[in-house]
C-alpha cells in the first residue's frame, strides 16, 4: 500500500488538525467555553451540529487516498500499485464497486428497471426484465433489516452509554444531549441498516451504467464538504486582513480596498466563476504536464474550483469586517491602549480581532451552507466540478434527463436531494443559533 | 441633484475600468490570444502562420498594454487592453464565435428575461413582505416559529429542485402548463406562468426572513409604542407606522437589484427554453464563446452600478433625513 495524498487531502487535513488545535487551545479561555455552551444550550444545535460532525466524518474518512500493491507471487520483484487510488471510504464500500449492474435498477429491486430484449436458444425473441446480478431474493430483506437494526442499535447505545459514563457530573449546567443522542441514534441506525443490506442490495438502486446510487451519494459527501471548507480557507484571510487594514489604516489604503472590493462585487459572481472556470479549463489543456492521473486531475480542478469561489465571494465579508473595525477603532480601549503606546500590530491582534469572532463565525457557518448549494447550480451551468467527480450537483444533472424517461428514474435526483437537504438544513440551523447567541443586536 | 448623479456615473468609470481589467487578465493574459486562435481552429492543423492570421483578422495582434512601434500617446492607445475597453465602453461587443452581433442579440433576448423576471421580482417582493408583516403581527407564536422553521427548509432546498419538481408535478403529471418554450404576446403567458411561481416560492424562505428581521427591527423603536400609546390598533399600527419607515432598509436590498432583473436568470431560462440572456450566457459559457462572456459579464457591472446609484436617489426621495451632498 502506498500513500499517494492528493492536494485537497493535505488542505483539508491540515485545516481540520488546525482547527483542532486552535479550538483545545481557545478552549482555556473562560468567556469562549461560555460562549460555546450558550450555543448547544438549544436542542437545535445539538441535533444540527451532530449531522455536520458525521458529514464531516465522512469527508475526513474519503480525504485519505492510498493505492494498493498489485499482488505478485514473485517476492523479489519490485513492487507495482495500483492506478486506481482508493480511500477508507472505498474500502469500506467495496462490495457497492465490484458488485455494479448492467443498467438502471430501482431501491431494493430484485430486476432491472427496464425491459430488455432477449434472444432465447430456439431463436425467439422476448422483451422481459432481467434479473440483477448482485442481490438476494428479495425474501430476507425484513430479517436482515431486523439483525441490522439489533446491531445498530446496539453500537448506538454502547456509544452512547459509554459517553454517559464519561460524561456524567461534568458540567454544572447540562447541555440538552438528548437531542444529540437522538440524532446519532437515528443516524447510527439508518446507516447500519443500510450499509449491511448493501451488501446484497441496491439500497438506493443504481444509475445509468450500473453504478451503485448510495456509493455515489456517500462520495459526494467530500466534495459537497471540501467545496464549503476550503473556499472559506481562501476567503477569511483575504477579508479578514483586507478589512482590517481598511478600517483601521484609512486614508489611501482604505481608498484603494474600497475599490478593489467594489469592482469585484460588481461584476455578477457567477459570470465571475464562469469565466474564470472556463480559462481554468483551457490553462489545464494546455499544461497536461500538471496532473498524472485523471483523479489528479479534477482534484486540481476541484482546488481550483475552490480558489476561484474563493476569489469571488470575500467582498462582503470585507466590507462588514471594515465596518466594524471602523467603529471598534473609534471605542476608548483602542485610545487607551494607543496613549500607552501599543503599536498598531498589537492592537490589530489584541483589540480588533478579538472582537471581530462573531462577525467571522457567523459568516463562515453561513457561507457553508450558500456554497454547497452553489456547487450544484454551477455543476448544472457546466462550470462546476469535473464531470468525473461525485458530486451532488453532478447527481442532479444526469437526474434531469432521467426524470424526462419513461418510466421515470427517481432515485438518484431523491438521494441527492435529501443528502443535500440534511447538510444544508444543518449548516443553516446551526448558524441562526450561532448567530442568535453571537450577534448583539439580538439582546434586545 | 444632476450634479451629483453626474458625479456618481464620473465615480462609476474607475470602477468599470477596473472591471475591464479583470476580464481583460482572465480572458487575454491568463488564456493568451495564441490560446484562443488554437482552442478556435482546432488542436490538430495549427500553424504559427495560421495563428497569425487569425489574430490580425480580430485585431489581436496588438501588444497587450504597452506599443513601443509607435510614437506618442499611441503607445498606450494602441494595445489590445485600451482597444478592447473602449469597445465595451461604447457598447459596441463585436461578434460571436458563430459571427453573429452580440449587441443585436443582447438588444432581442432582453424581452424574453425581462418578461420572466420582472414578474418574479414584484409578486416576489409583495408576498415577501406581506408575509413577514403577518409573521410580525403574530410574533412568538406557534405559528411564527412553525413558519420560521418551514422558511429555513426551503431556503436549504437547491433551486434546481424547485424547477425540477415543478415542471414534474405542474406540466408532466397535471398537464396544467407547458413544460418549455417561449412565446412573446399574451398567448405567451402559459409559457411563464411556471417558471414565475418556481422562483417566487424558491425565494420565499429567505425573503421573508429578511422582511421580518428588519420589521422586528423597527418594532421596538419609540415611535411604534407612542402609536400603540396612543390606541392604535396593532394592525394600523403595522401598516402606517411600522411599513412605511421598514421601507428604508429594505430599499437597500431591493433597488440595487432592479436594473440586474435585465440579465435574466441563467439557470431558470435554461430549463424553460426561455430565448433571454440567461440562458444566452449559458450557451456560451457552454460553447466557450469569451466574446459573449465578456460582454455579460460588462453589462452585468454596469446594471450593478446603475443600481447602486439608483439607491442612492432612491434614498433622498424617501428619507427627508438624507440630502445629496
Amino acid at each position: 500500500m502506498k500513500l499517494t495524498l492528493l492536494w485537497s487531502d493535505i488542505l483539508i487535513w491540515s485545516l481540520f488538525v488546525v482547527v483542532v488545535v486552535w479550538g483545545a487551545w481557545l478552549a482555556r479561555v473562560e468567556q469562549v467555553r461560555g460562549i460555546w455552551h450558550r450555543i448547544f444550550r438549544s436542542a437545535v444545535a445539538m441535533a444540527s451540529a451532530t449531522i455536520l460532525l458525521f458529514y464531516l466524518l465522512v469527508a475526513l474518512l474519503d480525504s485519505v487516498h492510498f493505492r494498493l500493491a498489485v499482488a505478485s507471487s514473485d517476492a523479489q520483484a519490485t513492487r507495482h500499485y495500483h492506478a486506481q487510488m482508493q480511500t477508507p471510504l472505498d474500502r469500506l464500500l467495496l462490495h457497492t464497486i465490484e458488485q455494479s449492474e448492467r443498467t438502471y435498477s430501482a431501491p431494493f429491486a430484485t430486476q432491472e428497471y427496464t425491459r430488455s430484449i432477449v434472444v432465447d436458444p430456439t431463436g425467439k425473441t422476448t422483451q422481459r426484465y432481467l434479473p440483477l446480478v448482485h442481490v438476494g431474493s428479495g425474501e430476507d430483506i425484513v430479517s436482515r433489516s431486523l439483525i441490522a437494526l439489533l446491531w445498530g442499535l446496539g453500537i448506538a447505545g454502547g456509544m452512547i452509554g459509554l459517553h454517559l459514563l464519561w460524561g456524567r457530573g461534568r458540567e454544572a449546567t447540562p447541555l440538552p444531549w438528548w437531542s444529540a443522542y437522538l440524532t446519532f441514534g437515528v443516524l447510527v441506525v439508518l446507516m447500519v441498516w443500510l450499509y449491511s443490506l448493501s451488501h446484497s442490495y441496491h439500497v438506493f438502486g443504481t444509475d445509468k451504467v450500473g453504478g451503485d446510487i448510495f456509493y455515489q451519494s456517500l462520495k459526494s459527501i467530500r466534495t459537497g464538504v471540501l467545496i464549503g471548507v476550503l473556499t472559506t480557507l481562501i476567503m477569511l484571510p483575504l477579508a479578514l486582513i483586507l478589512g482590517v487594514s481598511a478600517g483601521l489604516f484609512g486614508g489611501w489604503v482604505d481608498d484603494a480596498i474600497q475599490y478593489l472590493y467594489t469592482t469585484l462585487s460588481s461584476i455578477p459572481s457567477v459570470l465571475l466563476i464562469a469565466g474564470g472556470v472556463l480559462v481554468m479549463g483551457v490553462m489545464m489543456d494546455n499544461n497536461p504536464q500538471w496532473f498524472e492521473t485523471t483523479q489528479e486531475r479534477s482534484d486540481l480542478r476541484l482546488l481550483f474550483l475552490v480558489g476561484i469561489l474563493g476569489l469571488t465571494s470575500w467582498t462582503g465579508l470585507c466590507r462588514l469586517i471594515r465596518a466594524e473595525t471602523l467603529k471598534l477603532s473609534q471605542l476608548d480601549f483602542v485610545t487607551a491602549a494607543k496613549a500607552f503606546g501599543v503599536g498598531r500590530w498589537g492592537i490589530m491582534r489584541r483589540h480588533i480581532i478579538p472582537n471581530l469572532m462573531h462577525i467571522i463565525l457567523i459568516s463562515v457557518v453561513l457561507d457553508f451552507s450558500g456554497l454547497v448549494l452553489t456547487e450544484a447550480l454551477l455543476s448544472y451551468v457546466g462550470v462546476g466540478v469535473d464531470p468525473t467527480m461525485y458530486s451532488w450537483g453532478n447527481m442532479i444533472n444526469q437526474a434531469r434527463l432521467e426524470m424526462a424517461q419513461e418510466p421515470m428514474v427517481w432515485w438518484s435526483l431523491l438521494c441527492a436531494f435529501v443528502f443535500m437537504f440534511l447538510l444544508v438544513l444543518s449548516a443553516n440551523l446551526f448558524s441562526d443559533r450561532v448567530q442568535k447567541v453571537l450577534d448583539p443586536r439580538n439582546k434586545v | 441633484m444632476i450634479g451629483y448623479i453626474i458625479r456618481r456615473i464620473l465615480y462609476a468609470i474607475p470602477i468599470l475600468i477596473g472591471v475591464n481589467l479583470i476580464t481583460f487578465i482572465l480572458f487575454f493574459m491568463i488564456n493568451s490570444p495564441d490560446d484562443m486562435a488554437r482552442a478556435q481552429l482546432g488542436a490538430k492543423q495549427v500553424t504559427p502562420e495560421l495563428i497569425a492570421s487569425w489574430k490580425a483578422e480580430r485585431g489581436y495582434d496588438r501588444p497587450l498594454f504597452f506599443n513601443e512601434t509607435v510614437e506618442g500617446i499611441a503607445q498606450v492607445g494602441d494595445t489590445l487592453f485600451v482597444q478592447e475597453s473602449l469597445k465595451l465602453f461604447l457598447f459596441e461587443f463585436g461578434l460571436s464565435d458563430s459571427h453573429r452581433d452580440i449587441g443585436a442579440d443582447i438588444q432581442r433576448r432582453m424581452a424574453p428575461s425581462l418578461a420572466i423576471a420582472l414578474p418574479t421580482f414584484l409578486i416576489a417582493l409583495l408576498t415577501n413582505i406581506s408575509l413577514a408583516l403577518l409573521l410580525v403581527l403574530f410574533r412568538g407564536s406557534v405559528f411564527d416559529t412553525t413558519m420560521m422553521v418551514v422558511a429555513v427548509m426551503i431556503m436549504s432546498i437547491s433551486g434546481l429542485f424547485y424547477i425540477i419538481i415543478g415542471q414534474l408535478l405542474l406540466s408532466k403529471l397535471w398537464h396544467w402548463v407547458p413544460i418549455s418554450g417561449y412565446q412573446s404576446g399574451w398567448e405567451g403567458v402559459k409559457f411563464v406562468l411556471l417558471p414565475i411561481l418556481i422562483g417566487v416560492v424558491a425565494g420565499i424562505g429567505s425573503g421573508v426572513r429578511w422582511y421580518r428581521s428588519i420589521f422586528l427591527e423597527q418594532i421596538h423603536q419609540d415611535y411604534i409604542r407612542t402609536a400603540r400609546a396612543k390606541g392604535l390598533s396593532e394592525l394600523r399600527v403595522l401598516f402606517w407606522h411600522l411599513l412605511p419607515n421598514g421601507m428604508l432598509p429594505i430599499l437597500t436590498g431591493v433597488v440595487v437589484v432592479i436594473p440586474s432583473l435585465f440579465m435574466g436568470s441563467l439557470v431558470m431560462e435554461s430549463f424553460f427554453g426561455i430565448p433571454g440572456l440567461g440562458s444566452y450566457t449559458i450557451d456560451a459559457i457552454n460553447a466557450q464563446d469569451f466574446a459573449i462572456v465578456k460582454a455579460m459579464v460588462f453589462l452585468g457591472s454596469v446594471l450593478y452600478i446603475v443600481g447602486l446609484i439608483l439607491t442612492d436617489i432612491s434614498y433622498t426621495l424617501f428619507d427627508p433625513r438624507v440630502s445629496l451632498s
